[in-house]
């Protein structure tokens, strides 16, 4: 009985098992306990549901979503943040290159990355819309705006830190920089770039909304900012239950990626 | 003609914001063709920005360098040079680790790759050839990264504190199965080296450097009287420890 588990063992092994178990369960139930506080004090009147709206309603508009076009502004959302993700990543991770491959070009740059990285990037937003126009490419732009900065530093960072003695071992065989970069320095960086695509998710879903709140006839900010203005709270509340959950799927998607390509690229389990 | 590799003249001075430092002041030598010959020296002497010179990684300030009595001013192909840790790049398979040298230099062909397969096979690493580096060990990494620089077939080999990343024991029997490739292959090598048992039990010259700038201190010609020496027996043998004595002594003596 060599595959025999010692009573230690089973006891630990139950003992964890038995916390997640709980861990779950108490967030199960706190949950079940905010909604049902919530729907009875707002029943009973303690809360006005006008302002803060109640989960039967917010129920309600769900199923109601064909006809408030619920779909259609979540769609408008999410297809912005790609776009302005998959751009900000892309550009930005160009950037990073031509100053990664140019020191006098990066030295000359940096004053102009601190400001723009430190620049709140939704003062932007009125410019945007007068050199944009109004509408999905002044989001998406937005977007951009807010991802991209971050990406090229982020990038420039890791490709600076590569391992010198690397760099050095292709050297040896008489590597051009052309060919340092595209065999050593962007294989090696595989971890930045995922690391940036985690944050540019999170941060062109901000670039989206507020770019909504600004300017559009469409989408979750849209229908969050209209809700607002003419105090339909159920509309607010499930547009940002919604978007809540987006933004969490969205990210398990980049989790599901940096997954997929640390075992078929990179080859670590 | 001169067989080997010749230094003529060598010196190296490094400019930055503190004034000038000189690295390397007049080297002359010449490195006999088929000899194992190291590099022993106080540490920040410059022994690695030699080696570093001889395979045209940085430019000396004056001299120059000749293989087989042509001169050299670029990188040249018939150099290999094997750095202190293997630097194995983890997103590639064992075989594609080992052809990177050729793939840079655009020299992966027919011939070659049957080169490869020899020397896998020699030195029994054909059976992991399509397995990450992740999944080999220490000294079985040390190995590939000889073969990969061995992968181009240079004549001259640089090996800078090549074993200093492993641990005692992987070290030792990496040492012998390094030592043995190096003469099977028979080749030229240069080692730089702080271990003075290390170097001893390899080479067949051992070079002392003085402290910065570098200039030669002695060179002691090492020989054991046995045939087809490994370094371990070299280790067992008792002139090892006279050797020893006198390396240490000079590199502890300034004058």
């Amino acid at each position: 009985m060599i595959n025999e588990l010692s009573i230690d063992r089973k006891k630990y092994l139950l003992s964890k098992k038995r916390e997640k178990l709980l861990i779950f369960a108490c967030q199960i139930l706190s949950l079940f306990l905010l909604i049902v506080a919530w729907e009875i004090l707002a029943n009973i009147g303690i809360i006005d549901s006008f302002i803060t709206s109640q989960p039967s309603r917010i129920w309600e508009t769900l199923l109601n979503a064909p006809n408030n076009d619920l779909l259609y502004h979540l769609w408008v959302t999410c297809y912005e943040t790609i776009i302005g993700f998959l751009l900000g990543t892309t550009i930005g991770t160009i950037i990073a290159c031509i100053l990664w491959w140019s020191d006098f070009v990066c030295k000359v740059a940096d004053p102009y990355l601190v400001i723009l990285n430190s620049l709140p990037k939704v003062a932007l937003g009125p410019v945007i819309i007068v050199w944009v126009g109004a509408g999905a490419p002044a989001i998406i732009t937005m977007a951009l705006a807010i991802s991209l900065v971050v990406t090229v530093l982020e990038m420039l960072n890791g490709f600076k830190n590569t391992d010198p003695n690397i760099i050095k071992m292709a050297k040896t065989f008489n590597a051009s920089k052309w060919q340092i970069f595209f065999k050593i320095v962007l294989p090696s960086n595989i971890s930045t770039l995922i690391n940036a695509l985690k944050v540019n998710i999170g941060l062109s879903l901000v670039g989206v909304i507020s770019g909504e709140f600004l300017v559009s006839k469409a989408g979750l900010g849209y229908l969050i900012v209209y809700g607002g203005q003419v105090f339909k709270l159920d509309l607010v509340m499930t547009s940002v239950l919604v978007l809540g959950v987006v933004a969490a799927l969205m990210y398990q998607a980049v989790l599901l990626l940096e997954k997929l390509i640390l075992r078929f690229i990179m080859h670590k389990s | 003609m001169h067989k080997g590799l010749k230094l003529d003249n060598i010196s190296k001075i490094y400019q930055d914001d503190n004034g000038e430092t000189i690295a390397i002041k007049n080297f002359d030598y010449t490195f006999e063709k088929g000899t194992f010959t190291s590099i022993v020296g106080p540490s920040g002497c410059g022994k690695s920005t030699l080696l570093s010179i001889i395979a045209g990684l940085e430019k000396p300030s004056t001299g120059q360098i000749y293989i087989d009595d042509v001169e050299v001013t670029n990188i040249s192909n018939s150099i290999g040079y094997m750095l202190q840790k293997d630097y194995l790049l983890e997103w590639r398979t064992i075989y594609k680790n080992i052809t990177f040298g050729l793939e840079i230099k655009k020299a992966l062909d027919e011939k070659a790759q049957e080169y490869i397969y020899s020397l896998l096979k020699k030195y029994d690493l054909y059976e992991f050839k399509d397995r990450y580096p992740s999944q080999l060990s220490g000294g079985m990494r040390q190995r590939v990264a000889l073969i990969r620089t061995l992968a181009i077939n240079p004549d001259i080999l640089l090996l800078d504190e090549a074993f200093s990343a492993l641990d005692y024991q992987t070290r030792l029997s990496v040492t012998e199965d390094v030592y043995s490739i190096i003469k099977n292959e028979g080749k030229t090598t240069i080692m730089v080296t702080h271990d003075i048992p290390e170097s001893i039990s390899m080479s067949d010259k051992v070079i002392v450097l003085s402290n910065r700038p570098a200039i030669i201190k002695n060179v002691h010609n090492i020989t054991f009287d046995i045939k087809n020496r490994t370094p371990l027996q070299c280790r067992e043998n008792e002139k090892f420890s006279k050797y020893f004595d006198n390396i240490w002594k000079e590199l502890n003596t300034n004058d």
